[in-house]
């Protein structure tokens, strides 16, 4: 078992939920966790693992933290 | 030639006399309009050694051939002159819907020489253009100023004004228009108040000419659906703004955070976009023709007004250690109505922080205010004593560079070439940092914004830690962005057009047959004899560098710990593929074949 923290930015926070603890009972990629997580991969254009862009074929890892980011810009 | 009015208006101030001359139509193509052609007539026209608020300096408003036309975004103008603050050429173009008034009402540049013995104001109805006497808002706020314009002149006018940060040379001063949108950096809103110029009114009734009609709008359907399908442009900036970029700095670990003391933001949740739109978004707002609208409307008690950009929530926010969102909002508010610059007043009110915390700055200058890093509530009456220049604000209104080295700690501003830097720490970003260096005007994020493919991952995701390869992004992203700032439309729409793109807009606006490859070798252009007025105003290469605390001092913690900017590694490729020699000057080769 691992824990992760999952954090949700912009139009990904659904009902206004910013931040979740999840214990996984097996090991997964980013992008099973997205799956999992019922946001469609199209809609996250972001994807960080501790800090650092990843795409969806990424271990996770226990204590890691995943930041999701819809598509945003600005300057 | 389609897409210009053709006309050039030369105001000398210290005579009062308004003269039109032609438009030259061979520079306009070969340097477009707004940034390149106002370049060039800088170029042409001062000696870049001039003393920048003496009345030998020449302010230029210039349009470009986009300003006014019926395409995405055309609707912006540029300030171009020499800086105060940082002695490079300067170039700041603005939104709102005042540069396309000008175009409307006839004239594409507006060239502004001498000093005016008392304070004037400039008001144009077409081709009806006289100096009237400024007495009656000389002193005033920026809103004050436009309201008093707006309710003397016809219906529809817009005005572009400095505030009181102009007219006491503040050297972080703005040029500001439709109240609140800001021709924001490198000071040249005290070049409009060093030559007693408050404000211009503008009222135009007619419309450029365009070569076919049906090719544009079917053009323009074409550039709105790449830029409504865009994720950037079509959905992340018009829902959050640019305030979205608040939470993502802060994840990579690359927010800069007292004065780049530090690199992430324990506040950042208060002061970003999610929370500005959850708490106090009133409306989203909009330039002219822009199908984007990025601009924020926001509400704190009764108040309501233009709201903080990214840049700015970062300077007042985590730069000073503040997360309190309606003394950022406020702080804001008061760099518009004095006319300030948001990026460097709040940078500078960073520096002064660090200055005061290390015992340069005494507790007996503040005048009773606090100056300290965390929740400073007195951080918008700092705002407006740097806008009066009163007590201490009026040295932190010569911008953190000067600041800093009068009390003998220079290394302390965190600028480039006196401007100061925006919110991306360039040890996070190893890119923006190369773009930071050698930038024409400074420490500039809008010159080569290498954070889209650094961070954001537009239009390809580079790794942000490494140095491979950025010095060709960072060419190709600073031409690219010079040909845009001289067409006149809006650095965003590059999230979601390329330069093939900008050629068939200047092609359909202007009916000619450039290629992408053309717009590039313009902005190519624009670059160099950016860089060539630098170097005769005395800027060495040498400049092209950052502040020792990036080079040298590692971030201590977060997803970026351990980096510092690894400059070196870039400097020398990039000076090669500009065809500038080892010693980072033009080679009389590279400036032949760019014709200059």
């Amino acid at each position: 078992m691992i824990e992760i923290e999952v954090r949700y930015f912009a139009t990904l926070r659904k009902d206004n939920k910013k931040k979740e603890v999840l214990i996984l009972e097996d090991e997964l990629t980013t992008g099973e966790l997205v799956d999992d997580l019922q946001i469609p991969r199209e809609e996250i254009a972001i994807l960080l693992v501790n800090g650092i862009k990843s795409g969806f074929d990424v271990s996770i890892k226990d204590k890691d933290i995943i930041s999701l980011f819809p598509p945003v810009g600005g300057g | 030639m389609f897409g210009y009015n053709g006309k050039v208006m030369r105001v000398n101030l210290t005579e009062g006399t308004i003269k039109t001359e032609e438009l030259n139509h061979e520079l306009a193509k070969k340097f477009l309009g707004g940034r390149g052609l106002g370049t060039k007539m800088m170029m042409d026209e001062v000696d870049p050694k001039v003393d920048p608020l003496s009345p030998e300096n020449k302010l230029f408003i210039v349009t470009g051939p986009m300003t006014g036309n019926p395409v995405a975004t055309g609707g912006r103008y540029m300030v171009v002159t020499k800086s105060p603050l940082s002695g490079t050429i300067a170039s700041s173009n603005s939104g709102g819907k005042w540069g396309a008034e000008l175009k409307f009402a006839g004239w594409d540049v507006i060239v502004f020489e001498g000093k005016s013995p008392e304070p004037v104001y400039l008001a144009i109805q077409d081709d009806k253009v006289e100096l009237m006497p400024a007495d009656k808002i000389w002193g005033t706020t920026v809103s004050n100023t436009t309201k008093y314009l707006e309710e003397n002149y016809p219906k529809g006018s817009k005005v572009l004004a400095i505030g009181p940060g102009g007219e006491n040379l503040s050297m972080i001063a703005a040029v500001m228009n439709d109240e609140d949108r800001a021709a924001g950096r490198s000071g040249v809103g005290a070049v409009m108040g060093s030559k007693n110029l408050k404000a211009i009114v503008v009222k135009g009734s007619g419309l450029p000419d365009v070569p076919d009609q049906d090719k544009i709008k079917e053009l323009n359907k074409k550039q709105l659906a790449k830029i409504k399908e865009n994720g950037v442009t079509g959905q992340g900036l018009p829902t959050y703004g640019t305030a979205v970029l608040v939470n993502i700095l802060n994840e990579l670990g690359s927010l800069p955070t007292n004065n780049f003391l530090k690199s992430a933001f324990q506040g950042a949740e208060e002061i970003s976009g999610e929370t500005l739109a959850e708490k106090y978004l009133t409306k989203r707002t909009a330039c002219y023709r822009c199908p984007i609208g990025c601009g924020r409307y926001v509400k704190v008690g009764d108040w309501e007004g233009g709201g903080p950009e990214y840049e700015t929530l970062w300077a007042f926010g985590s730069d000073c250690g503040l997360s309190d969102m309606e003394a950022i909002i406020k702080a804001n508010h008061w760099c518009n109505e004095m006319g300030l610059d948001t990026i460097s007043t709040g940078a500078t009110i960073a520096a002064a922080i660090e200055l005061h915390e290390k015992g340069y700055i005494k507790d007996e200058d503040l005048d009773g205010l606090k100056l300290e890093f965390g929740n400073n509530t007195d951080i918008a009456e700092w705002v407006k004593r740097m806008g009066y220049g009163q007590g201490l604000g009026k040295k932190m209104a010569m911008g953190s560079y000067r600041l800093a080295d009068e009390y003998g700690a220079p290394e302390l501003s965190m600028t480039v070439k006196k401007l100061e830097m925006p919110a991306y720490d360039p040890r996070g970003t190893q890119g923006q940092g190369l773009t930071y260096a050698t930038s024409n005007r400074g420490g500039c994020h809008v010159r080569g914004y290498l954070i889209s493919p650094e961070v954001l991952g537009l239009p390809e995701a580079l790794d942000r830690l490494d140095t491979k390869n950025k010095a060709s992004w960072a060419k190709i992203f600073q031409d690219l962005t010079a040909s845009i700032d001289s067409l006149g439309v809006c650095l965003f729409t590059s999230f979601a057009l390329g330069a093939d793109d900008y050629a068939d807009m200047y092609n359909a606006i202007c009916g000619t047959d450039l290629t992408g490859t053309d717009i590039l070798q313009i902005g190519d252009r624009i670059y160099n004899i950016e860089r060539q007025f630098n170097q005769l105003a005395g800027i060495t290469p040498a400049e092209d560098t950052l502040p020792k605390r990036l080079l040298e001092e590692p971030i201590a913690e977060g997803p970026s710990k351990g980096h510092v900017n690894r400059l070196s590694e870039m400097l020398p490729e990039y000076y090669e593929l500009r065809g500038w020699g080892k010693d980072g000057i033009p080679t009389e080769a590279k400036l032949k074949e760019l014709g200059l």
